[in-house]
């Protein structure tokens, strides 16, 4: 498939146990995917910590556009094209910093740090020119969930609050890790790139059925408890959320272990600081069981995936090169806990991480895998007989069941369908 | 400092030392370049520049002793699929300087390295700023720290799964 895709082409490439190759691999289909969801739909950006004063700026992605969130003079967080709008030059060079303009060097034209023209060189060049006319670019609605910065570039369409639907509770259930219930995202970003298609990483952040195979080395020496929650007798849950958010709910196997701070490998009595900041926070009872639940394993479509300890951002680059930015999760009011989770997180993840380098071996040989012809299909029927609904109407299924990628294309295919 | 003749001589050794590492790490000897550490040694590849504090801020790699053996462990499983199959790798080293050698001190040695790693996704070339501080145990030179500052650290990084 060489042309646009036809409106009718997504039934046929998206079925529900199965997916043709071709998505994964066609750069027409990569091409339609950035206009019908990256330069559409809500996209995570940053967060409202990496750019805690005023003035403070970050450079960060949509897709593979460049956009500065910066944090201006009024304190409102805005999301910017780094792209002059005179000649298309980036404005900014830097990954962060403080600044109240940025003055681009090729005919030093100066925005200010939410976007307003306000100079030019040699402006009787210009006379009778509406500077309002003539501002940065911006990520046209930008709203924030507990400190987690999104931006959709539609004008209209749904809120960002019903884009995340019922995965919002997540991000709730997430914050209460912190006795403060904040999260911080303050320890910089390991940047891996892989030559594969984007959808691999999304779709194998929930998927439960690898870890017992693509990670068994790191399980096996380090003698980790984690295999065992990935296994064919764990009582834990795969999730859709409906708009293409999924999770993995470990919870029911730390609730039988019932033992608070298992969910990281640890005890209460080793982070006596923490758990006495949370008993103070939410009461002994509540903080008992926020701190055996743990925190979640959750895929916000498309870009934003938590994993317990820490938090990747997907960004694709071309229908054949992603990058995964990720960074340890930080909570607001326990130095304690954030200085283990910046530890576990540099040895899991990243280029040389023990759990990611293999991982991301597995997205670049399914990538190079797909490009074969017949058959041609992505086989997605795993727990498809046995899927059952929960108590608030989502679909679960087996932890190792294949409940998330269904769900994921179900979405895909809806937002692909719409013009 | 040490008299020209000695520092002479510790350069040779220090030379002998690093070429040997080399050579470790390109034939993925791993328990050989393990036995190469001190009981205390410090492996560090930063991430986003080369003078971040990796106490706060996150490092590619920034393992004490009990993680490097952990890392050697699972390289030896045959079952880390990044390297099943290995990586071919040859690397050139170069610039080793001595930068500080103070009788009864650590070893302070400079040197740059550029990697050529041949694997199942392309071929990819590394380049790197290297710092050592090596130390006499036993009568034989061990690492007690490496910290290997690669030059594109603030770019998106491909698998970097081999030692460095």
């Amino acid at each position: 498939m060489n042309v646009m895709p036809r409106a009718s082409q997504w039934e046929e490439l998206i079925r529900p146990d199965r997916v043709h190759g071709s998505l994964y691999s066609d750069p027409a289909i990569f091409a339609a995917e950035l206009q019908n969801i990256w330069y559409r739909g809500w996209v995570y950006v940053g967060h409202e910590s990496e750019v805690p004063k005023a003035n403070d700026y970050i450079v960060k992605s949509i897709g593979p556009q460049s956009v500065i969130m910066t944090r201006d003079e009024q304190g409102r967080v805005n999301l910017l094209l780094n792209r002059c709008s005179h000649r298309g030059n980036q404005v900014c060079s830097y990954e962060k910093g403080n600044a109240r303009s940025f003055t681009c060097p090729f005919h030093s034209w100066t925005f200010a740090n939410d976007g307003r023209l306000v100079g030019y060189a040699f402006p009787d060049g210009y006379e009778g020119q509406d500077k309002t006319q003539l501002a940065l670019g911006r990520v046209t609605r930008v709203e924030s969930y507990r400190g987690f910065v999104f931006g959709s570039f539609a004008a209209e369409g749904p809120t960002l609050r019903e884009h995340l639907g019922g995965a919002i509770e997540t991000i709730d259930r997430l914050v209460r890790t912190s006795p403060e219930g904040e999260v911080e995202i303050t320890a910089g970003f390991l940047k891996h790139r892989v030559k594969a298609n984007w959808k691999f990483i999304l779709e194998n952040e929930c998927d439960g059925y690898h870890p017992a195979f693509v990670h068994s080395s790191i399980f096996g020496v380090a003698e980790s408890s984690i295999g065992k929650l990935y296994g064919g007798a764990s009582t834990a849950l795969t999730r859709d959320y409906g708009e293409g958010h999924t999770e993995i709910d470990l919870r029911p196997e730390f609730r039988k272990r019932d033992v608070p701070m298992s969910w990281f490998g640890t005890t209460a009595e080793r982070l006596p600081d923490y758990t006495a900041r949370m008993n103070a926070a939410y009461g002994e009872k509540a903080a008992r069981e926020i701190m055996i639940d743990g925190t979640p394993h959750v895929m916000i479509f498309p870009n934003l995936f938590i994993a317990e300890i820490q938090m990747f951002v997907i960004q694709p680059l071309a229908v054949d090169d992603s990058v995964q930015h990720v960074t340890a999760l930080q909570f607001k009011g326990a130095p304690d806990l954030n200085r283990r989770l910046r530890q576990q997180t540099m040895g899991s993840v990243g280029p040389a991480g023990f759990l990611l380098a293999d991982d991301s071996e597995m997205y670049e040989r399914c990538h190079r895998g797909v490009l074969a012809r017949n058959p041609e299909w992505i086989f997605l029927g795993r727990g498809e007989k046995r899927e059952r609904t929960d108590e608030l109407g989502f679909k679960v299924g087996h932890v190792t069941d294949e409940v998330p990628s269904r769900g994921i294309w179900r979405h895909y295919r809806n937002l692909m369908e719409t013009r | 400092m040490l008299a020209r003749e000695s520092r002479t001589t510790l350069l040779d050794a220090v030379t002998a030392f690093i070429y040997r590492e080399a050579r470790f790490q390109d034939e993925h000897q791993y328990e050989a370049w393990e036995a190469l550490w001190t009981d205390d040694g410090v492996y560090w590849v930063p991430a986003n520049g080369d003078d971040i504090d990796p106490e706060k801020q996150m490092s590619i790699i920034y393992d004490n002793r009990s993680r490097i053996a952990l890392r050697v462990r699972q390289l030896m499983t045959g079952k880390h699929f990044t390297q099943t199959p290995q990586s071919r790798l040859r690397r050139l080293v170069s610039n080793i300087e001595l930068l500080d050698a103070q009788p009864g001190g650590d070893i302070v040695v400079g040197s740059n390295s550029m990697i050529f790693e041949s694997s199942l996704r392309d071929d990819t070339v590394w380049a790197a700023r290297n710092e050592y501080r090596l130390r006499h145990v036993d009568g034989e030179l061990r690492m007690a720290y490496k910290k290997v500052a690669l030059v594109n650290n603030e770019k998106a990084l491909f698998t970097l799964s081999f030692l460095i």
